[in-house]
């Protein structure tokens, strides 16, 4: 029942348009170049300094100062390039980039995400998160209806610390896929149930409210 | 014109007091200034701050000065590779003020480039914003987060002419350029010193201006922290 993370990833790959310039999360959304329609042309950007991020090179190519944001080693696409830090968030803080996917902890139904923090518990920091979901156009949420121990993760409000409030524009998850049509006071829709899930089995694990 | 020098103690000689602030480039273990972070361990200047986006691993990089407890606060976004800092820190052993990676890029552009604050939409709604001041303009909120400025800049570069004019290579760029920017000294470390004239004006990523000392003649471990690949062809 659900969907897998391959099929999550290529379900937001069918949200990319041509000429589109993309920031991906770590985690599932970096399956998502894999389901890219090679009729199309996508830029993608790496928050430590790089616009036109190629796969991962082979072993002759590994390159030590050629890295994405997830520290992972990769390649530079014909047309890249690369700048610096400042210039690389400008281009995010400025409006610039079109979509970002990105993992979570806590959906909100109006909008607000939670992936950087658990108090007390994980001393990592934000990264480039807050200041994606501030800048970016679109923002593409790819997560677990559930977490580990069963509990909601779509919920009425998020509890963790927030990395933003109202920016989260589309929310797939392994059982549904929901958007809203706008920020503020847009609520999100049920536009897909994954395979083998109705809607009650939705509700009963879905905290937030929803329009189905 | 900038001082060369060939050995890491003497890159900051007389540069270094306990308490002091230093602002270091690279991000993960990609394009830091190892050579100089050995050097200040070795150095023993304790009750530091440093201001770098990541703080190396347990065993390479800021980390090393993590080890030895000579790092007393650190201004960074991410430092999710390093156990030791989750460790000091839960402890209450270390200091810590994460900022949101593009704030903290534009804090040490910020204060290099003489300004002392700026707005951005960046944490607004989060506890990033508690105790900031806050200011709507064109009806969205933004928040004041004020500029950067360091005792002592610490860079790795690709290559320095001898007026210190710099290249940087692929993604070791990061926040170099704008960390050379943003200290009363800047030291940077380079994999190779070119003769004046040989570096294309129009190619120069950071002008001379901006550095002291140029440490030159060093080996790079440059480890990587996540190996991908992909079967070759």
């Amino acid at each position: 029942m659900g969907w897998t993370r391959e099929q999550m990833a290529e379900r937001a790959a069918r949200e990319l348009s041509d000429g589109d310039y993309v920031n991906l999360g770590i985690g599932v959304p970096t399956l998502v170049p894999n389901f890219i329609d090679p009729a199309i042309e996508v830029t993608f950007q790496s928050e430590n300094g790089m616009l036109g991020v190629g796969p991962y090179p082979t072993e002759e190519e590994v390159d030590a100062d050629l890295i994405n944001a997830g520290k992972q080693t990769v390649t530079a696409l014909p047309g890249a390039s690369f700048m610096n830090s400042a210039e690389s968030f400008a281009l995010i803080r400025g409006g610039h980039v079109d979509l970002s996917i990105l993992g979570a902890l806590e959906v909100a139904e109006n909008g607000d995400l939670a992936n950087w923090s658990i108090p007390g518990k994980m001393v990592k920091g934000m990264g480039g998160a807050m200041d994606l979901v501030a800048g970016v156009d679109r923002i593409i949420v790819l997560m677990d209806h559930l977490a580990k121990d069963g509990t909601a993760k779509f919920r009425k409000t998020c509890e963790l610390p927030l990395t933003g409030a109202d920016v989260v524009d589309m929310l797939i998850t392994d059982l549904a896929v929901f958007e809203r049509k706008g920020r503020g006071s847009e609520m999100f829709h049920l536009l897909e149930l994954a395979p083998g899930v109705d809607l009650e089995a939705l509700r009963s694990k879905t905290e937030a409210s929803f329009i189905a | 014109m900038p001082h060369i020098l060939t050995n890491s103690a003497d890159a900051l000689d007389g540069l270094l007091f306990d308490g002091m602030t230093i602002v270091a480039g690279g991000f993960g273990l990609c394009g830091i200034p190892e050579n100089l972070i050995e050097a200040l361990r070795h150095s023993n200047v304790r009750d530091l701050t440093v201001i770098s986006n990541n703080a190396g691993v347990d065993e390479f990089g800021l980390g090393l000065l993590l080890q030895t407890r000579q790092i007393r606060k650190m201004i960074s976004s991410y430092v999710g590779e390093n156990k030791e800092f989750a460790r000091q820190y839960l402890a209450g052993e270390l200091e810590l003020e994460f900022n949101p990676q593009g704030t903290l890029a534009e804090r040490i552009r910020a204060g290099g480039a003489g300004i002392p604050a700026f707005y951005t939409k960046t944490g607004v709604g989060t506890s990033v914003a508690d105790g900031k001041e806050e200011r709507v303009f064109n009806g969205e909120r933004y928040l004041m987060e004020t500029g950067l400025f360091a005792d002592l800049a610490l860079v790795k570069a690709w290559k320095a002419d001898r007026k210190g004019n710099l290249l940087f290579r692929k993604t070791a760029r990061n926040f170099n350029p704008i960390a050379a920017t943003a200290a009363k000294i800047t030291v940077v470390e380079v994999e190779e010193l070119v003769e004046v004239g040989t570096i294309d004006p129009d190619q120069v990523h950071t002008p001379g201006i901006y550095v002291d000392r140029i440490l030159t003649g060093q080996s790079f471990e440059k480890p990587i922290e996540q190996r991908t690949v992909r079967a070759g062809v």
